[in-house]
């Protein structure tokens, strides 16, 4: 059963739009902030609030990189994989992030601080290599910068 | 009308209306531009890039399913350069399809397959690994193998916009893209396997029919489904002779299109049950007994001869799956030779009270094309979806298509309430009182059809007829019946003569000789009164009847014989026979021999299917019906006029099986595929 508090969020955010579907993405992001991940049982409730099919709305789920169908950790980190990063060396990030948290991409930390994901380009080229913790972007990293980030995540 | 839109394709000028595509402009001058995803009738989707093609004096190639034609057009479908496009589309597609057409069950029937031999794709320049994952069976009937799949949506789109059911969807992005049901793992709808027909590819396999043939192996039979009312085209395909191994409609032939439900689609299965009868049988000693065919076919032709001669009672009772044929030779023999006007057969929906009611209106009887092109559709006391498939197809197209208005009166909530402008909830027999809040909005309509079920019978029936001519604008009806020949039952005359008995009163009556059972199951929930009345049956399995049976006369199914039917929306269409099972024989031919064996052959006239028919064109009103588009697989729609026959119930009650998709009364029973799928149990009326 969706919350009163989350079926309040949605119900404002449907105000903005002439049909139920069109509000799919913002009920995904609003339930996901609420439960930290989107379950196949949450997915059916929020596709029966909204009048769309399950299926329909996995299309939705399953497209957007940032919405996520498994458990994550408090924090999520995103790596840019896209071509810009390669070239500004992207391959030690990655090995460094992954011997640092000893995880690798999808999977999350013992103590569940971290998920490591890879992501498509952020559009922060100029600024390659780059990643992204939660809704924060950090560019022109270093393997030895990256401690300084990771720390300000609990 | 809006003017006509002047375009040239490849040098052919020509005009269509305007918004027509200039995939379908191509089509009606013989040019068939290749597409994936396209589909006549459902929403575009411009995804698979094979149908591009050049349009003067634009700068690049257009998809020819998604371009409106233009005034001035010039448009050209193969040239080098289209060519080279779709070939590179072709390389594309098969990045990551797997080139396993020796074993995949589409190969031969594949389009990428042909699109591929057409353009010459033959060498790719990819040479990454294929991105694979495993195939997985959706229900039985359903197997899903995502490496073939190309991603067109057809299948999404059919089960959505087509059948309304909603099962697919699209998750993931990009090479990663799949194609998934509501409940990840299975499939929870209507099993019609409409998807699995509109797949280009080998992606989406029926579990019924996979790995057990290649295409050409088979020969084709086009037949007319045996189960409900509505008359779909399946055609099967067999095996020697002997085996069918699938059913379909991948032709779009017939008044169905590309629509099937489970029934038609899978539900032959019944022929080759193992309970299936293949030889008579007398009673001997209280048992049934193995007999030749002379000893039983004298012993049926004694006793009618005998019963007859001492002026003894006669009940006939037939069927609603037997041909058009094999009812007029019945009901012909049973007034002619027996001398009985007792012949009647389990009534569905009260065709014979709308007839009457219409006295003095003829053409007031809607068409299943009636049902795509009017502009308002009223549905009265039936679940269309489930009871009355192809009619809620034609409805949701009408819909879809034309914005038909739909307005609805039911008991509970229906499928057809999505595309309802208005629906009305109604007790059983108070949906006429419930009409009357719908006079206002209906009286603005230009036009309607009026769909109704059982619960308007009798009276009600005149009552309706009074409603509709009230609302001053042209109604059309159809009176909604359950199985493949129920109307032509109706029509052929299998109902009682002046002083003749009903159903009802055929079983309760004490004083019967003979019953004559033909393809009907009229005992099932127990025995006539008249207990010591010889008791003939002619059925192709072992139901409740054949049980009480004294002889009984193994029949040839639907999909063993040749005739024709009439569906409920009265489109009379014909069928040869797809198989042969031993030990059977079609309806008509026992019928003639019982003539044969009695002496009274000659005054009954031939009873071939064909001879039979001419003679129903020349004396069964509205059925002067040209043999050869009949012949050539085409639908002639019977005109019921005024004077056909009658048959006015005047006792008891019609009564409708209300069979679901996954029932088909007496006969589903016996397919294993029907209650193979796990909606058979979720529904609760199978």
């Amino acid at each position: 059963m969706l919350s009163a508090a989350e079926r309040e969020e949605i119900e404002q955010v449907l105000k903005h739009y002439p049909v139920r579907d069109s509000v799919a993405i913002d009920a995904l992001k609003i339930v996901q902030r609420h439960r930290g991940w989107i379950s196949d049982e949450t997915l059916k409730e929020v596709a029966d609030f909204i009048g769309m099919t399950p299926a329909d709305l996995d299309g939705v789920a399953t497209f957007y990189n940032l919405l996520f169908r498994k458990p994550v950790g408090r924090h999520v980190i995103a790596l840019c994989d896209s071509v810009s990063c390669w070239i500004m060396g992207y391959e030690g990030i990655r090995e460094y992030l992954s011997s640092k948290l000893g995880v690798g991409y999808g999977q999350t930390t013992a103590d569940g601080r971290f998920t490591l994901l890879p992501i498509v380009c952020l559009g922060a080229c100029d600024r390659a290599p780059v990643l992204m913790v939660d809704g924060d972007t950090y560019g022109g990293l270093t393997p030895a910068g990256l401690d300084g980030i990771l720390e300000r995540y609990r | 009308m809006a003017d006509l839109v002047k375009l040239t394709i490849d040098g052919k000028a020509l005009e269509v209306e305007p918004g027509t595509l200039v995939i379908d402009a191509a089509k009606r001058v013989g040019i068939e531009v290749p597409a994936f995803c396209y589909w006549e009738g459902l929403s575009l989707q411009a995804a698979c890039r094979m149908c591009l093609v050049e349009v003067e004096k634009a700068p690049k190639l257009m998809t020819a399913c998604t371009l409106p034609a233009a005034e001035g057009m010039v448009v050209r479908t193969e040239t080098p350069q289209v060519a080279q496009a779709r070939k590179s589309t072709l390389e594309f597609l098969l990045t990551n399809h797997p080139l396993d057409c020796p074993v995949c069950d589409a190969g031969g029937e594949c389009e990428l397959q042909d699109m591929v031999f057409r353009y010459g794709a033959g060498e790719s320049r990819f040479q990454e690994t294929k991105y694979h994952v495993e195939e997985k069976q959706w229900s039985p009937v359903v197997f899903f193998d995502r490496p073939r799949c190309i991603l067109c949506f057809r299948c999404v789109r059919i089960c959505d916009e087509g059948l309304g059911v909603r099962a697919l969807g699209i998750v993931n992005r990009g090479v990663t893209s799949e194609i998934a049901p509501n409940r990840g793992d299975h499939l929870e709808c209507d099993e019609c396997g409409a998807c699995i027909d509109i797949c280009p590819v080998g992606a989406l396999n029926s579990g019924i029919y996979r790995y057990r043939t290649r295409p050409w192996e088979m020969d084709h039979a086009g037949t007319i489904c045996t189960h409900c009312s509505n008359g779909c085209k399946t055609t099967l395909g067999v095996r020697g002779g002997t085996r069918i191994i699938r059913g379909n409609n991948r032709d779009r032939s017939g008044i169905n299109g590309e629509f099937l439900c489970i029934k038609g689609r899978y539900a032959y299965d019944f022929y080759n049950h193992p309970e299936r009868l293949q030889s008579p049988l007398m009673r001997r000693n209280g048992k049934l007994e193995p007999v030749s065919w002379a000893d039983a076919l004298s012993a049926v032709a004694r006793r009618f001869s005998e019963t007859k001669e001492r002026g003894g009672k006669f009940a006939v009772i037939g069927s609603n799956h037997t041909t058009n044929e094999e009812n007029y030779y019945l009901q012909k023999f049973a007034r002619q030779v027996l001398g009985t006007g007792n012949i009647d057969h389990h009534r569905t929906g009260d065709a014979a009270a709308l007839r009457e009611a219409l006295q003095g209106a003829p053409g007031s009887l809607a068409t299943v094309s009636d049902l795509y092109g009017r502009k308002a559709v009223l549905v009265i006391g039936a679940h269309l979806a489930l009871e009355q498939p192809l009619l809620a197809f034609t409805l949701r197209a009408n819909y879809r298509h034309h914005q038909a208005r739909v307005y609805v009166v039911t008991e509970g909530p229906v499928r057809e309430d999505k595309i309802a402008a208005v629906s009305v909830r109604a007790e059983r027999g108070r949906e006429l009182e419930a009409l009357e809040s719908l006079r206002e909005p209906l009286r603005g309509e230009p036009e309607l059809v009026i769909l109704f079920s059982d619960a308007i019978q009798g009276e009600a029936v005149g009552k309706l007829v009074s409603f509709g001519r009230s609302l001053g604008i042209p109604v059309q009806y159809v009176c909604l019946l359950d199985y493949s020949n129920s109307r032509g039952a109706v029509d052929m005359g299998l109902v009682p003569g002046a002083g003749g008995l009903e159903l009802d009163e055929m079983k309760a009556a004490q004083d019967i000789d003979v019953f004559w059972v033909v393809g009907a199951n009229p005992f099932e929930s127990g025995r006539p009164a008249a207990k010591d009345a010889f008791l003939v049956v002619q059925d192709l399995l072992p139901t409740e009847t054949v049980q009480l049976a004294d002889v009984v006369l193994p029949a040839a199914s639907r999909y063993e014989k040749a005739g024709t039917v009439t569906s409920v929306t009265g489109e009379v269409q014909g069928f040869r026979a797809a198989v042969q099972v031993m030990g059977a024989k079609p309806d008509l031919e026992i019928i003639g021999l019982i003539g044969k064996q009695m002496g009274v052959a000659a005054g009954m006239g031939p009873w071939s299917p064909e001879a039979v028919f001419e003679e129903i064109r020349k004396t069964v009103p509205g059925y002067d019906l040209p043999p050869a588009v009949i012949a050539a697989g085409g639908a002639a729609q019977a005109v019921w006029s005024d004077g056909a026959a009658g048959g006015r119930r005047r006792t008891g009650t019609v009564r409708s099986d209300r069979n679901g998709l996954f029932a088909s009364g007496t006969l589903g029973r016996y397919s294993k595929i029907l209650h193979s799928v796990l909606e058979s149990r979720l529904d609760g009326r199978s």
